[in-house]
């Protein structure tokens, strides 16, 4: 066991920590801003995969595909939010779960039914196949790619919600909607558009993932479990807690793929229990959120 | 996904619980049901996973087995009596097939088992039909199911075992690709066999094992091994996982450049998965098959499966694990063809003396385990530019004759 290898093992953490990241963004947005926990969006990152394939079998572009899917997708999202979500906004979080999670279920099954159940070649864009030889190791493109645009995602996000005048009324929305709609905000817009942000980003990931790990109808599945712990880690509705969790996460699992690779799986949950006994309400968590 | 199989640990007691539960739920005296048996269509339960990951490999396992029946049945039946394929859903659950196998034996009072796609789930039907008297002719991987203590005269075994499959693809690579042997093994029954499967053929290259690295099942990232893969340099790295493990440890293995340093291997190399994945990154791994397609130019049974698959869906081809399904029913059928009565202990005896051409050449189930002796295919998944149609993915490199010597011996297994 050298040195390298050990900072080999940290790097690769790191990388796959953005990916954590990326999954679990939409996820801790919707949930941050509207408080719905929203179990169908492991099925709109699937989504977002196959509207993927459809585009790249249409234009041929992987580049279109990652501006057309979030669009696509989110305005789905934005459909779902205006017919089944918006009737049971103050009835109690429990609602909009139960809710999204039947949604994710259909969603899954008219996949299966209108695109089978096999999974569809998605093939790493042209100009990012290949990895780089960092020395002792090769690192693929790809995953390179994906920290910058993660980077790139975290920072337009940033900027919007905090130094747009629209960021202003989603985040006094988040926090007091009443007093912001007798200021004359027409709120329920407000929820509809952040429901589409969120939607279109889990799509984003699942198109950005799916050279990593293949598409197929159960792809998503997994994908709510790791978007979750990095939620809960970061603490529900903070994305600079995302951030710091998913990287979190990517180096837990890496360090124990290392030293006990039986229990990568298992050693997310571990850090997720190890937090939430020191900081119940995870690392950023707010008060009054779920309590 | 598939984290059931994580309770292999204490696998076999849980068997044996969940088993005599549904038996004990269910009871009817044995020959009141041989009383009704031998009038009536023959009816073959087929419990196999339609729902869950191995979804995709089952439904093709339903459509090949209705074909087997079908052939049975447009050539006559036994005497005018038809065979009819009774499909459940196991849900790849151990405690879920034993429960559908006995409905299977006590309420549609099936005259013969076909079925199931995981160790564990096999074994679990396999006890239910020991204890009720029916055969069951298992389509599933599994060394233990040969073993005297899962073994009956009532268990046959269509699947190939890990050690025949494992055996098959490690004497092809070892001496080819090199000694210096890296191993990623899923964490459960399945991996651990397969893994004995090739350290055992090992032994006569003297491979030097390297590096060995158990992963959890279901897992959907596998580049955090890969550091340790690299460093250990081996010339061959050997992946006992399967379904969609299989995919992404092939599709991120080639994004982080293993195969410029190494060669891939897989005890089963999956058509299923090959078709998901694409030519690129399935190029130049290896692994083994009971069934490719294009064994077409060269048997005129694999044909006939394939012409009578490409007629009744869409001209697709069957996959691998889809073709077993084929065979198991296609095996039984012979054997009542053979036996000339749905009768248990006829059957049995006419199984065992049965020489029958299912799909690959001929194939015979030996004596001591019930174990059919057939051929293994190692396959080299095809690079893009050699690819010619759709279904054109995997040129076969070498077979393993169906021969009594690749399998353990009985005394090996126990068997007197």
């Amino acid at each position: 066991m050298t040195f390298d290898l050990i900072l080999l093992q940290a790097f690769t953490g790191v990388a796959l920590g953005t990916i954590f990241v990326l999954v679990a963004l939409g996820l801790s947005l919707i949930f941050g801003l509207l408080t719905i926990v929203n179990f169908a969006h492991s099925q709109f990152f699937m989504l977002g995969a196959y509207v993927g394939v459809v585009v790249l079998a249409v234009t041929g572009s992987f580049w279109a595909a990652l501006v057309l899917v979030p669009l696509v997708v989110g305005a789905l999202g934005m459909v779902c939010e205006r017919v089944l979500i918006r009737p049971l906004y103050g009835r109690g979080i429990d609602y909009p779960l139960l809710l999204t999670f039947g949604l994710g279920l259909i969603i899954l099954e008219l996949v299966r039914i209108f695109a089978g159940t096999e999974g569809i070649p998605f093939n790493t864009p042209e100009a990012l196949t290949g990895a780089v030889d960092l020395g002792v190791f090769f690192f693929p493109k790809y995953r390179l790619f994906l920290i910058g645009v993660t980077a790139a995602i975290l920072v337009a996000l940033w900027f919007f919600l905090e130094k747009t005048p629209y960021g202003l009324i989603i985040r006094a929305g988040a926090r007091d909607p009443e007093i912001v709609q007798v200021l004359g905000v027409d709120v329920s817009r407000v929820w509809l558009i952040v429901f589409g942000i969120g939607t279109g980003l889990a799509a984003l990931a699942g198109v950005l993932a799916a050279p990593i790990r293949g598409v197929f109808p159960e792809m998503g599945v997994p994908v709510l479990v790791e978007a979750f712990v990095v939620t809960v880690v970061g603490g529900m509705g903070s994305l600079l807690g995302a951030v710091i969790a998913g990287l979190a996460v990517g180096i837990t699992v890496s360090m124990t793929s290392l030293f006990y690779p039986e229990m990568t799986t298992l050693s997310m949950f571990l850090l997720m229990a190890v937090v939430l006994v020191f900081r119940p309400r995870g690392l950023f968590g707010r008060a009054g959120v779920l309590d | 996904m598939g984290s059931r199989d994580i309770l292999a640990v204490s696998r076999r007691s849980l068997l044996k619980g969940a088993a005599l539960g549904a038996v004990g739920a269910i009871a009817a005296p044995a020959y009141l049901r041989n009383a009704f048996a031998q009038t009536g269509p023959i009816k073959i339960g087929f419990p196999v996973p339609i729902s869950g990951p191995y979804s995709t490999e089952a439904q093709d396992q339903v459509r090949c087995a209705e074909l087997a029946v079908a052939m049975f049945n447009d050539a006559g039946g036994l005497n005018g009596r038809k065979a009819e394929l009774l499909v459940r859903d196991d849900k790849l659950n151990p405690g879920e097939a034993a429960t559908r196998a006995l409905e299977l034996i006590e309420n549609d009072k099936v005259n013969f088992l076909c079925g199931s796609l995981s160790a564990s789930v096999q074994l679990s039907v396999n006890q239910v039909a020991k204890q009720r008297g029916v055969i069951y002719n298992s389509i599933s991987q599994s060394d233990s199911i040969n073993e005297k203590a899962d073994f009956s005269k009532y268990t046959f075994h269509e699947g190939l075992n890990p050690h025949m499959t494992a055996g098959a693809v490690g004497r092809y690579v070892f001496p080819k690709f090199g000694k210096r042997v890296a191993f990623l093994i899923a964490d459960y029954a399945y991996g651990h066999e397969m893994a004995r499967g090739f350290r055992n053929a090992g032994k006569a290259f003297g491979i030097e094992e390297v590096l060995e690295i158990k992963h959890p099942l279901g897992q959907t990232d596998f580049s955090t091994f890969f550091p340790r893969i690299q460093a250990a340099r081996p010339n061959v790295l050997i992946v006992c996982n399967f379904g969609r493990d299989q995919l992404n440890t092939v599709k991120q293995a080639t994004d982080f450049g293993l195969k410029q340093q190494m060669k891939i291997a897989f005890p089963v190399l999956l058509f299923s998965q090959r078709l998901a994945g694409g030519p690129g990154p399935f190029e130049g791994v290896f692994g083994g098959a009971n069934y490719y397609w294009g064994l077409e130019e060269k048997f005129p049974s694999a044909k006939r499966l394939n012409d009578a698959y490409r007629a009744k869906f869409n001209n697709a081809v069957p996959t691998d694990y889809g073709a077993l399904g084929f065979a198991g029913v296609y095996a039984l059928l012979e054997g009542v063809k053979k036996a000339g009565t749905t009768d248990t202990d006829a059957m049995i005896a006419a199984l065992e003396a049965l020489k029958y051409d299912a799909y690959k050449g001929e194939e015979y189930f030996r004596t001591c385990d019930h174990q059919a002796v057939q051929s293994v295919l190692v396959l080299e998944s095809k690079p893009q530019a050699q690819v010619k149609s759709q279904y054109d993915v995997f040129s076969i490199v070498d077979t393993q004759p169906a021969e009594d010597k690749f399998l353990r011996s009985c005394s090996e297994l126990g068997h007197g």
